[in-house]
């Protein structure tokens, strides 16, 4: 190995320039200690990156079992023509989750509110949405979705729809609101009581306060476990394979019962990955964005 | 500058207040006239912003009345948004609204409390904020600010209310030494406009200056008092003369 410590060439300016810290506070957990040391250090690490990758591919491609697992999981030829299917059928997925999360976004916020209200007289809303979200946190999704998704088409009733996608979006709508509205309400009772006493003294009413002043905080503040509970429904839109509705999973699932090959699995998770990631990065720019309108880049 | 103005702005009627079995207000009687500035002193915990937070309505008091302007606010069944768009509130930490920018946490009041319409309110908050040299803060947002710069923003704000009253807690408590001033210029310029003001404070030689008359807060009660130069000069009260000498001691004075 060419240079282990402080060999000259290790001080090449790296093509991307110099070093600039990373937007989001996720990623400068790991390249903290890289700005602290400079070009070297990150000379260094590219390095030793490309040198630990190398090894990990050489070790498990020499691997006695390796041929077996490249067959089963990395079949290039099954997922060359498994891919365009399980994404054809996964855009049905997407139309789920999309549907599903824009209610969740509303049904949520309407529950968080209702648990968040003052006074004797609201006290049964405020019950209702307590009971809400503890039915719906503890029942488990596939069950909802099978109550629902087999159940309600069962009972046979004129004008109620029998499409799964129809009862799927229902379902995983009733189960993250209820999460959500939780992460909404942990972001209602983190707005310090001195905002509220702030807007009613201008004499603002409380729903006023509550749309002008308080949301708007919690809402911003709750930006991040909201994408987690995203990613969660996203997932979940997956158990819809339940009801036998052919979307991403069933779509792998019937192409591996053709080939005897789990490669249409990978497949699926790969897309997974593919969707989850650039939301991360995302939210990262959203919150950064934020926080620099806000606050002076140097100390106040 | 004495209490002759042409009414009597504000009257409290033996408040009572208390926070479970803390009794904090154990018969306050207090009467405001108009354009008067009324500076409250006292020890921590003698009541002073409890006190300011029961004549705007944010706490209910327990027994007794407050009156505005004649009008009974702690009555049943009083609106209580009306009765606070008359009534401003600066407080000691500011308590601006941080996700919006200066002219918005200005214009908020007026357009949302009063109904009037964005361009006006806009042209309210700029003829305020350049007023008090805000006027190159309009576009930035809270943080951004200096302590100074946020509280006179916060005075701004209550201002744009064009309240017939203003409360005034404590508000150079949170700021450092070479910002006090700043903040004190605006109140003494709201003072020679004719603003009625109860203004609760630590700043004696500034209450001395400002005030028509100052009132020594001690144990729930109004124990003293006077016009600054009595009060300060010839405290009548052992309990008064006890305070002011510990402020001298600790050479705030």
């Amino acid at each position: 190995m060419a240079g282990g410590g402080g060999a000259p060439e290790l001080y090449q300016p790296l093509p991307g320039g110099p070093v600039t810290p990373p937007a989001g506070n996720r990623g400068s957990r790991i390249l903290a200690p890289l700005r602290r040391e400079g070009g070297r250090g990150v000379a260094i690490a590219v390095v030793s990156t490309v040198v630990f990758l190398t090894l990990v591919a050489v070790a498990v491609v020499n691997s006695t079992g390796w041929p077996l697992i490249k067959e089963a999981f990395f079949d290039g030829e099954i997922f060359a023509d498994a891919f365009p299917k399980i994404v054809e059928k996964f855009r049905r997925n997407v139309f789920i989750f999309l549907v599903a999360e824009v209610l969740v976004l509303a049904v949520a916020m309407v529950i968080a509110v209702l648990r968040s209200l003052g006074g004797p007289v609201f006290f049964p809303l405020r019950l209702m949405a307590a009971a809400y979200t503890d039915l719906f946190r503890a029942i488990p999704t596939i069950l909802v979705i099978a109550l629902l998704g087999f159940g309600a088409p069962a009972l046979q009733i004129k004008g109620l729809p029998d499409s799964d996608v129809f009862w799927a979006i229902v379902a995983l709508t009733l189960v993250y609101s209820a999460y959500v509205a939780e992460v909404y309400r942990a972001g209602i009772e983190s707005v310090h009581p001195s905002q509220v006493a702030s807007a009613r003294s201008l004499g603002l009413s409380r729903r006023k306060t509550l749309r002008f002043v308080v949301l708007p905080q919690a809402v911003r503040r709750v930006i991040p476990p909201l994408l987690n509970d995203f990613i969660g429904l996203q997932k979940d839109s997956a158990l819809v394979a339940f009801l036998g509705y052919t979307e991403g999973l069933r779509q792998s699932q019937i192409i591996q019962s053709e080939t005897f090959d789990f490669t249409p699995y990978v497949a699926l998770a790969l897309i997974y990955i593919v969707i989850t990631i650039p939301q991360a990065r995302f939210v990262d720019w959203l919150v950064e964005r934020d926080r620099r309108r806000r606050q002076a880049t140097v100390g106040v | 500058m004495s209490a002759s103005g042409s009414g009597t702005a504000l009257i409290l009627d033996d408040v009572h207040k208390s926070f479970g079995k803390v009794e904090v207000l154990t018969g306050v009687d207090l009467s405001v006239a108009e354009h008067e500035v009324v500076c409250l002193i006292g020890a921590s915990g003698s009541g002073k912003s409890t006190l300011l937070r029961c004549i705007n309505l944010l706490e209910p008091i327990d027994r007794g009345r407050v009156l505005l302007e004649g009008e009974e606010i702690t009555a049943r069944g009083v609106d209580l948004n009306r009765i606070r768009r008359r009534i401003g509130i600066v407080f000691q930490a500011f308590n601006l609204f941080p996700h919006m920018s200066v002219i918005r946490n200005v214009t908020l009041g007026p357009m949302e409390a009063l109904a009037m319409p964005r361009v006006e309110a806009e042209r309210l908050g700029d003829e305020l904020l350049s007023r008090f040299g805000l006027a190159d803060k309009r576009g930035d947002y809270p943080d951004r600010l200096s302590g100074g710069q946020q509280q006179r923003v916060a005075i701004v704000r209550a201002l744009a209310m064009r309240p017939d009253l203003m409360l005034l807690d404590e508000v150079t408590s949170a700021l450092d030494p070479e910002l006090v001033a700043e903040v004190l210029n605006v109140i003494r310029e709201l003072a020679a406009g004719g603003m009625t003001m109860v203004i609760a404070t630590h700043e004696m030689g500034f209450a001395r200056d400002i005030a028509s008359r100052v009132c020594f807060l001690d144990q729930g009660v109004i124990l003293e008092e006077g016009p600054p130069d009595e009060i300060f000069s010839r405290p009548q009260q052992e309990r008064t003369q006890r305070f002011l000498q510990s402020i001298i001691e600790a050479g705030r004075m």
